[in-house]
């Protein structure tokens, strides 16, 4: 399983990013690996907006739909709109080119709530 | 053998019917209404009948193997139902008719609430609802009109516990609430101490599937009832695993407020592709006022000595009409038949069977396949399809691989809180050989699993078609036929 160093995380397996004055998100390749091949990702628009812990979009592979949870509060200022054609790219490349959305975030102290990457480790070698 | 689809066989020029001689005047079809092109297969009598009666053959039912598939309830469904479903009377009205002129009819609905009331503790049901979550969004849509009514109109939330059944989120969203998801504890039950901290003013009601999907009777359900109403929330029972239960335990007297019964699970009416399902809703006396209509009623005023006179009404503050006419008149019809064949006593030993059965099959398995909640299960118990020698092979591969010996595979991958999930239901149907049978099977293809593995990702082997690509489907699917 790989994780990115640069990233910080949701126990419910969401990664964020910080990226200048935005933030990127997806799900983690424990994530991706748990759901299994995906099929379909279902995402929000721009100028959507969205807040810590609740559900924005979901994934849905061959076993299983999952909701996908915001790490941050703002609006969405892109979508990743590769995955409607190509949804395996969050399979193949789940902290790169699999990306979900950027929000522009409204809180900054939410970030420090999230999970560092070795909180996250923990979190995943405990479910296992 | 592959069968080609019925467009494959079409042979331009070939005919089935030959229509009668015109014996109109002729006359020309609107301009507009005309095409070019219509595309039909060109086929005769015998090309349809040997097609159809191929395709019949493949069908793989439960008249045909055993069927396990958890959280569904696949029992048999006796060909009874099927006489008293065809009978004239039955299958010769029309909904339109005058009641006076279908009262039989009537009794037949008016008796089958008046089971379902009996069967469940409530004192009111609707027949209306189409299947099991068509029931839930009735339920739901029945508990927000109440808190409505009392002028109570912050409240937007429902509870769902992680093992309820899958669809009682989507009704909650469908009925324009709020879900939050509870997690269970350690034996599988509702996690107490979590059902506290979010149990608020803002609550509509809990969704408890009882027993939940890992097939386990929630043993705090009446700590749980208590939270619920202590918060001015209402109790709703998912039915759907109410085989375990019928005749034994009444969910009415546990505390739950609004319920919805599956007639195609717990009262043997066809499945699936043989369906309609029906999903009556049963309610306590505090919400009886709010059920969608008509509901059959006894109108005193028209009734002589021992010849009641049904009719028809809408209950006072009713949610509305949820479905056209009468429900699905057809299964109600069967699900009365089978309650009348098997009567009080019989009723409770198919649960009792149900229970029993599922039980056997755990303690023959239980050993070889992983049991993350261990306990005496009710109708229906899972077990993950990951073996700890076989890490290659997955719930997906033991599952195919069971076509193979002529069986239904479980329900996989569900419940989500299992990993690899394998649902396994017998029902009381089965008898102790048919068990057997499937046991040794799951057992053998354990062994296979870690001396053969490859022989599990290439099944099934033995189908007209192997292995589908399950991912390309979804991704790229052909939704049209193409020439």
């Amino acid at each position: 399983m790989a994780i990115d160093m640069q990233a910080r995380y949701l126990k419910s397996h969401e990664w964020a990013r910080q990226e200048e004055d935005e933030i990127i998100v997806g799900i983690s390749d424990h994530a991706q690996e748990q759901l299994g091949d995906i099929v379909y990702v279902e995402l929000p628009e721009v100028g959507d907006e969205v807040a810590q812990g609740e559900a924005f979009g979901s994934v849905e592979s061959v076993k299983a739909a999952s909701d996908i949870y915001a790490p941050v509060s703002g609006v969405v200022t892109a979508v990743n709109e590769e995955l409607e054609d190509a949804p395996e790219l969050v399979n193949q490349d789940p902290y790169g080119k699999g990306w979900m959305i950027k929000i522009e975030p409204s809180d900054p102290e939410e970030w420090d709530a999230l999970l560092t990457p070795e909180a996250y480790e923990k979190v995943v070698e405990e479910e296992a | 053998m592959k069968e080609p689809l019925i467009y494959e066989l079409s042979v331009t020029g070939r005919e089935g019917v030959k229509p009668p001689a015109l014996d109109v005047p002729e006359s020309d079809l609107p301009q507009e209404l005309l095409r070019d092109d219509l595309p039909l297969p060109e086929v005769s009598e015998v090309d349809v009948i040997r097609h159809f009666h191929h395709l019949s053959h493949k069908n793989f039912s439960v008249d045909s193997v055993m069927y396990p598939l958890g959280s569904c309830t696949m029992k048999y469904n006796p060909k009874v139902n099927e006489v008293a479903a065809r009978l004239p009377g039955f299958t010769g009205i029309h909904p339109m008719q005058d009641e006076e002129t279908v009262q039989g009819a009537l009794y037949i609905m008016h008796t089958l609430q008046e089971d379902i009331k009996a069967i469940g503790g409530f004192a009111g049901v609707t027949l209306q609802p189409a299947a099991g979550a068509h029931g839930e969004l009735t339920g739901v849509l029945i508990m927000r009109k109440y808190h409505l009514d009392r002028g109570d109109t912050k409240r937007d939330t429902i509870l769902i516990p992680d093992s309820a059944h899958g669809t009682n989120p989507a009704s909650s969203s469908m009925s324009g609430l709020h879900v939050v998801q509870l997690p269970s504890d350690a034996r599988g039950n509702v996690d107490l101490d979590e059902l506290r901290k979010v149990a608020n003013d803002r609550v509509v009601g809990l969704m408890l599937t009882n027993p939940n999907t890992l097939g386990l009777f929630d043993e705090h359900v009446e700590e749980i009832a208590e939270i619920v109403h202590g918060c001015g929330g209402l109790l709703y029972g998912d039915g759907a695993n109410m085989n375990a239960l019928m005749g034994i335990m009444r969910p009415g007297d546990l505390g739950i407020d609004v319920m919805h019964f599956n007639l195609h699970k717990t009262f043997s009416t066809p499945h699936g592709g043989g369906g309609p399902g029906s999903g009556p809703v049963g309610v306590a006396e505090h919400l009886v006022d709010f059920l969608p209509g008509p509901i059959v009623t006894i109108d005193p005023a028209l009734s002589e000595e021992e010849l009641p006179y049904y009719t028809l009404k809408m209950p006072a503050k009713s949610i509305g009409r949820v479905k056209s006419f009468w429900g699905h008149f057809g299964v109600i019809v069967r699900a009365y038949t089978y309650i009348h064949m098997l009567g009080t006593a019989g009723l409770r030993r198919a649960a009792e069977h149900a229970v029993l059965n599922a039980n056997y099959m755990l303690s023959r398995l239980r050993d070889v396949y992983p049991l993350p909640y261990d306990r005496i299960c009710k109708h229906e118990f899972v077990l993950e399809g990951h073996l700890p020698d076989a890490p290659d092979v997955h719930a997906l591969d033991i599952a195919k691989r069971l076509i193979d010996y002529g069986v239904h595979p479980p329900t996989n991958y569900f419940p989500l809180i299992v990993h690899e999930a394998l649902m396994i239901e017998p029902t009381e149907t089965e008898s102790k050989q048919a068990m057997d049978y499937y046991c040794d099977v799951l057992l053998k293809i354990a062994e296979e699993a870690k001396t053969d593995p490859q022989l599990l990702h290439d099944a099934p082997h033995e189908t007209p078609v192997r292995r589908l690509d399950e991912v390309k489907a979804a991704r790229k699917p052909h939704l049209r036929y193409e020439h």
